[in-house]
């Protein structure tokens, strides 16, 4: 088939489009980079919402006013004029039924399980991708993307042959992260055998697949390019261990902001590509931050294998080296004449539910002068920022949480470190032992506090990495060994006799 | 709209994107989440106008199920970020 040179002539519907239209898409993408502005700071959060709802609106208005369902005939001198009500109905229908699911979710899902509904989420956007990549290639005319003979513009192919395979990307290797992180999958990592041969091999395919589709635009190349995406996605992230799942998630945020981007080079809309592109590098910084606080570089996170031997590591850790124990009522008086206690949690503490007795002890301590403050390590929980949300939930004010780098130099002031729920992050040893798995790791710095209060369920157990902590056996570290929140609330008794 | 203005409003994008995404306060890294992907459901955009499009029906279809797909995104994705947002208060003085 012969390619009648697409990329100067303007397609028809597209050059048509009005001014007022091109100008709704284009505020509605400076609304959705307000939106991301006003994230600087809690306070502006809020008003910064409320843009990217309204810029939302706008865009979703626009098109159902312009692109309304006609009945044969086209549009008439009225704006309801000749409108099919039948095909209104069913897109309105549409949009009711996900409105419906999406408000329900959003209501009824812990926070703990924010990271589950970020990858489903992340799902949803691929395969919409994908949908309205294969329906512009089903119908291109209706997109203004091809000749009137069918054949679609050069340029537009390319575009869309790369919006779908980083669309279906996106959909499967989000499933894949949402049965992990769901737990209806283990966290283990998956690996088979010449697995970088086979994944290079399919991605290279792909390549050459959209490549050949500028030349020949048939249903197979469209479909294999389709499948060979989402076999991809799904053999990328099986081999990803647990552990590394905040980067794998904030790297699907990334896929799915390039897959929109794709898409409004298809569609020829601003809208689309100033979202891409937010999103996109939205996605992309949040895995450097993340693979930074772990001390991994993104390529090996990508080839995956992490995490997979911290259980059989765990048994030969313990050692027996002494170490104290301490009550809950030791800990309370300690507490209670300190000065500045900092407060480093990790995911254990949300996971024995534990954060709400915390904030209770915080408030005592509060009420006897005692300054309180919250270390936040960044990858404290399962996904970037998920332990403030946390906190936030169980009423901690966000200007007594602070990030590691601003916090670390405090400990050396503090009377008392409480680590709860949290071991890796905590360890020395990633400061100082060069043949330690987590060295290079930055950590917050707790044993230099005068006291180290750890609350862990037993001496056993490791952290995620599979390590032993140095920290227990320091003449400065006391262990509370409880349940996070049982260990939390004997304390608050203590405390408030 | 030509290639070279799309390619080029979208790498003025991209570093629009670069810049207002460092500043964004770690503690809100969650919420940046959730919001950019409501925003990215802005794809229903394509989706809608395969919906009402005449001619072929299997392409319609699609984009009525891209429509429900992304409005799920939409209104989950921003009514979920308020409601974590509502949670961040600032200490009672």
């Amino acid at each position: 088939m012969a390619v009648q040179g697409g990329l100067t002539t303007l397609p028809e519907a597209v050059a048509v489009t009005p001014a007022w239209v091109l100008l709704a898409y284009l505020v509605a993408g400076v609304c959705f980079i307000l939106a991301l502005r006003g994230l600087s700071s809690p306070v502006s959060s809020r008003r910064g919402n409320r843009f990217g709802m309204f810029g939302m609106a706008l865009a979703l208005v626009t098109t159902l006013v312009h692109y309304r369902p006609f009945l044969p005939g086209g549009p008439g001198a009225n704006l309801l004029d000749n409108i099919d009500w039948v095909v209104a109905g069913q897109i309105l229908g549409a949009i009711a039924v996900g409105a419906v699911i999406g408000l329900v979710t959003a209501r009824k899902i812990a926070m703990t399980q924010m990271p589950q509904l970020v990858a489903a989420f992340h799902s949803l956007v691929g395969m919409a991708a994908v949908l309205v990549g294969a329906a512009a290639y089903l119908n291109p005319l209706a997109f203004g993307i091809a000749e009137p003979d069918g054949l679609i513009h050069l340029n537009s192919r390319i575009e869309m042959g790369l919006g779908v395979a980083i669309g279906a990307i996106t959909f499967s290797g989000s499933v894949i992260a949402f049965l992990k992180l769901n737990g209806n999958m283990s966290g283990k990592p998956i690996m088979l055998p010449l697995r970088h041969v086979i994944n290079l091999g399919t991605l290279l395919a792909i390549l050459g697949l959209v490549g050949y589709f500028t030349q020949d635009q048939s249903q197979w190349i469209f479909w294999t390019i389709t499948a060979l995406s989402f076999a991809i996605g799904f053999l990328l992230i099986i081999p990803i261990g647990g552990a590394d799942m905040p980067v794998v998630v904030s790297m699907l945020n990334s896929y799915s902001g390039w897959a929109a981007a794709a898409m409004g080079f298809t569609l020829h809309n601003s809208a689309m590509i100033i979202t891409g592109a937010l999103v996109g590098s939205s996605g992309a910084i949040l895995s450097y931050i993340m693979c930074k606080a772990m001390n991994r570089s993104f390529i090996s996170v990508i080839a995956g294998g992490f995490g997979g031997d911290a259980v059989a590591a765990g048994g030969a850790a313990a050692s027996d080296r002494p170490w104290k124990r301490g009550s809950a009522e030791d800990a309370a008086f300690l507490m209670k004449q300190a000065e500045l206690v900092i407060i480093a949690p990790g995911y254990g503490m949300a996971v024995a539910q534990a954060q709400h007795a915390v904030r209770e002890m915080a408030d005592l301590l509060k009420a006897e002068g005692v300054e309180v403050k919250y270390a936040i390590h960044p990858v404290a929980g399962r996904m970037p920022g998920h332990m403030n949300v946390l906190l936030a939930e169980a009423n901690v004010p966000y200007d007594e949480v602070f990030e590691l780098e601003d916090i670390n130099a405090e400990f050396s002031r503090a009377d008392v470190a409480f680590v709860i729920g949290a071991n890796d992050v905590t360890n020395p040893a990633a400061k100082t032992d060069k043949s330690s798995p987590i060295y290079g790791m930055p950590v917050l710095d707790v044993e230099k506090a005068k006291t180290v209060l750890f609350v862990k369920r037993s001496m056993g157990g490791v952290g995620y990495a599979g390590v032993d902590n140095e920290l227990f056996y320091r003449d400065n570290t006391m262990m509370l060994l409880a349940d996070a929140k049982k260990m939390v609330e004997e304390i608050v008794k203590s405390l408030g006799h | 709209m030509d290639f070279i203005s799309i390619l080029s409003i979208f790498v003025l994008a991209v570093f629009v994107g670069y810049f207002v995404v460092w500043s964004v306060t770690p503690a809100l890294h969650t919420p940046l989440m959730a919001v950019t992907n409501a925003i990215s459901s802005v794809i229903i955009v394509g989706a809608l106008i395969a919906g009402a499009a005449t001619g072929a029906p299997l392409a319609k279809w699609l984009g009525l199920v891209a429509v429900a797909m992304a409005s799920v995104n939409i209104f989950g994705g921003f009514a979920v970020t308020q409601r974590m947002l509502a949670m961040y208060k600032k200490k009672e003085r």
